[in-house]
């Protein structure tokens, strides 16, 4: 199958996907028992006349399919309505705070990717050595630590006691200005602690796999030095086990800048999720659920393409 | 098969029968209701070796006896008292002991804070309270760390164990049926997969409001999906096998053939995944408590705690956060030993350095 053909197909399969959590995030509000227009109006009582209005601006004098119907295709060309809360259009909320979320992320990726690899590498070629066995008490650390109680020990750290940061974070500046940026590493190294955790054990054991395969002991043995054999032959390799796993990375640091976000008093999409849900302000929620699962489901495909461009064994 | 009696066949080169005793088939009453029960000892064997294994581990057996010290210390750390509506025993106190130096709730508003002290450490018992210091309302937290284990802890085993009476029968279903059933169960769970596990959770609790069963009901709702695909793909490479078709030539209902003969075989990556996922339930549980969207301010829950004191953390009163915090995460660590080595009984030729993700998206 021509890479092409592949791409194609895997596409076809997101399709039903993106369909089906656009029916979930849409039906949320209508699986709450109760009229849903309570919770824009926040139960007050309403004259007859001003209910039919707010009904009708937000669709809910139709049918439900119609409402569906409504809600999808305006979700598309990017329109979520109005907050219920600030009477904002839901999608210049989230457009505020999208990038310092993707640039926390984005660094938080990177902070994974620099200490995973190197880390994973060293412990699969000391293999059962001391050196290992600290790689694996770090993951087994990693994993469990709770990313707030890290990111709580960070802020007292190194913004109380060392007063290295500020203990909230320069927001006025804007996320492209240095002492922003600057801050945003405290929260990217929170989330990339635990991700680090498990990249560097699956780098470890796919790099320990590949280690053990005839190829390496060929190249060894027409006398080649020990340094392009692991970094030419064994660790392309096993880097292709990365990217299959990229798309949980992903998961991985939305679901830990949920958190984290609030830890900081950070700007980002995260935080004003968690803050709607308390007021329970369903536009806003469902278009950031709506946009994380778009966002999980496209780091998979391009993850199943990225691992089928390097591998064409797969594409069968 | 490690039986002996798989090697009998009657006929040769005929469908090998496995798993049964094939004299007991034969001299059995025609009328006599007996069923096949030698793939259930199977099982318990397996089971067996397994424990004889996990004993071994001194790791898992450390995380282990974490746990079960953790357990005791929320279950003694307060009397229990039946509610007044409860059909037995009604407002009868059924656990009078109380290990917690002080009430939970006893507040002291006045004084706030109080850090925890080495004269205070070394004069320990005597002194009793303010071992762990105070909080900003002047309770006692290391009291409040032990009697909120009973929130924390109850959320992960009660959630755990919801999602698998939900995870796999639907995923047996699944596997053993095929077809439609198997489309739209496992449609449903790539679905949910799409979203990772907090937020999934969130979007529930946005939903149901917040609360102790709203929130253990958002982690089933989420928790169910790796059993279901699990199990699933378990049975498939399962029902294969002969002694399936063996119990369904003796006339077995289907049912009988999912739990008696099926399952057994199929359980042990199911209860390595629960295992772990206890941690990671715990886990989310307490991120939901420090996101504010778990139980009330007011419970001592640990996730909970550290919301209250976030910003008193940030300032320099480390003690209020650490004690809770380091509560979720030895008991996490301890629940991935106890993984690790749950793992390792069952698939003692797997690569055991290899840690899991338990779950974690």
């Amino acid at each position: 199958m021509s890479l092409q053909r592949f791409v194609l197909k895997r596409g076809l399969i997101t399709v039903p996907l993106l369909l089906g959590i656009s029916l979930l995030t849409f039906g949320m509000v209508h699986a709450i028992p109760g009229d849903p227009i309570d919770f824009i109006t926040l139960f007050t009582e309403l004259d007859p006349q001003t209910e039919m209005e707010i009904r009708a601006e937000y669709g809910l004098d139709q049918p439900v399919y119609i409402q569906y119907i409504d809600w999808v295709t305006s979700a598309a060309t990017g329109d979520f309505g109005r907050s219920i809360i600030t009477r904002d259009p839901v999608t210049s909320e989230i457009m505020e705070r999208l990038p310092y979320t993707l640039v926390m992320g984005i660094m938080a990726f990177g902070v994974t990717l620099v200490t995973a690899i190197p880390t994973g590498v060293i412990a699969a070629y000391y293999r059962d050595t001391k050196i290992d066995q600290a790689s694996r008490v770090f993951a087994l650390l990693g994993i469990a630590v709770p990313n707030f109680l890290l990111g709580l020990l960070l802020l007292l750290v190194f913004a109380s006691w060392l007063d290295l940061f500020p203990i909230l974070p320069p927001t006025s500046k804007g996320i492209l200005s240095y002492d922003m940026l600057v801050y945003t590493l405290l929260p990217a190294i929170t989330i990339g602690t635990g991700s680090t955790a498990l990249l560097m054990r699956l780098m470890r054991s796919s790099m320990v796999e590949e280690l053990d395969k005839d190829y390496v002991r060929t190249a060894r043995a027409k006398g080649l030095p020990e340094r392009t054999v692991v970094q030419k032959h064994v660790l392309r390799n096993s880097l292709i086990s990365v990217v299959t796993v990229a798309a949980i990375q992903v998961a991985f640091i939305i679901s830990g800048s949920v958190v984290v976000e609030i830890v900081f008093s950070y700007p980002g999409i995260g935080r004003l999720l968690v803050n709607r849900v308390g007021n329970r302000d369903f536009p806003v929620i469902q278009a950031i659920v709506l946009l994380i699962g778009v966002a999980v489901i496209l780091a998979n495909f391009v993850a199943d393409v990225l691992y089928a461009y390097l591998d064409p064994r797969i594409r069968y | 098969m490690s039986s002996e009696t798989s090697q009998r066949t009657t006929e040769r080169g005929r469908i090998r029968v496995s798993g049964f005793d094939v004299d007991r088939v034969e001299s059995r009453e025609p009328l006599s209701s007996w069923e096949p029960d030698l793939q259930s000892e199977a099982g318990r064997g397996r089971l067996e070796y397994a424990w004889m294994r996990f004993k071994r581990n001194r790791l898992a057996l450390f995380g282990a006896t974490t746990i079960a010290f953790m357990v005791l210390l929320a279950v003694f750390s307060r009397p229990i008292q039946l509610p007044s509506s409860f059909p037995v025993l009604a407002g009868q106190t059924v656990q009078p002991f109380s290990l917690a130096p002080a009430d939970p709730a006893a507040q002291d508003v006045i004084t706030g804070y109080r850090e925890p002290t080495l004269e205070n450490l070394l004069a320990w018992p005597s002194a009793g309270l303010y071992l762990f210091g105070a909080d900003w309302a002047g309770r006692d937290i290391l009291s409040r760390v032990m009697y909120g284990g009973r929130w924390s802890l109850s959320i992960g085993f009660i959630a755990v164990a919801m999602a698998l009476l939900v995870g796999v029968p639907l995923g047996s279903v699944a596997g053993y049926y095929g077809g439609k059933v198997d489309e739209l169960i496992m449609r449903l769970v790539d679905l949910l997969y799409a979203f990772p596990f907090i937020v999934l959770a969130i979007a529930v609790i946005a939903v149901l409001g917040r609360g102790y069963w709203e929130m253990i009901l958002a982690l089933v709702v989420v928790g169910w999906l790796p059993y279901a695909r699990i199990i699933r793909g378990e049975i498939l490479s399962v029902k294969e096998n002969e002694y399936v078709t063996a119990a369904k030539a003796l006339g077995s209902r289907d049912r009988s053939i999912i739990t008696r003969h099926i399952l057994p075989n199929a359980m042990a990556p199911v209860i390595v995944q629960a295992t772990l996922s206890i941690g990671t339930t715990v886990l989310v549980a307490a991120a939901l408590g420090f996101i504010g969207l778990g139980l009330s301010p007011a419970s001592a829950e640990w996730g909970v705690m550290l919301n209250v004191e976030q910003d008193a953390i940030a300032r320099g009163r480390w003690w209020a956060g650490l004690f809770p915090g380091l509560a979720i995460f030895v008991f996490v660590m301890a629940i991935n030993l106890v993984g690790d080595g749950v793992r390792d009984a069952f698939d003692p030729q797997g690569d055991q350095t290899d840690t899991d993700t338990g779950g974690l998206r």
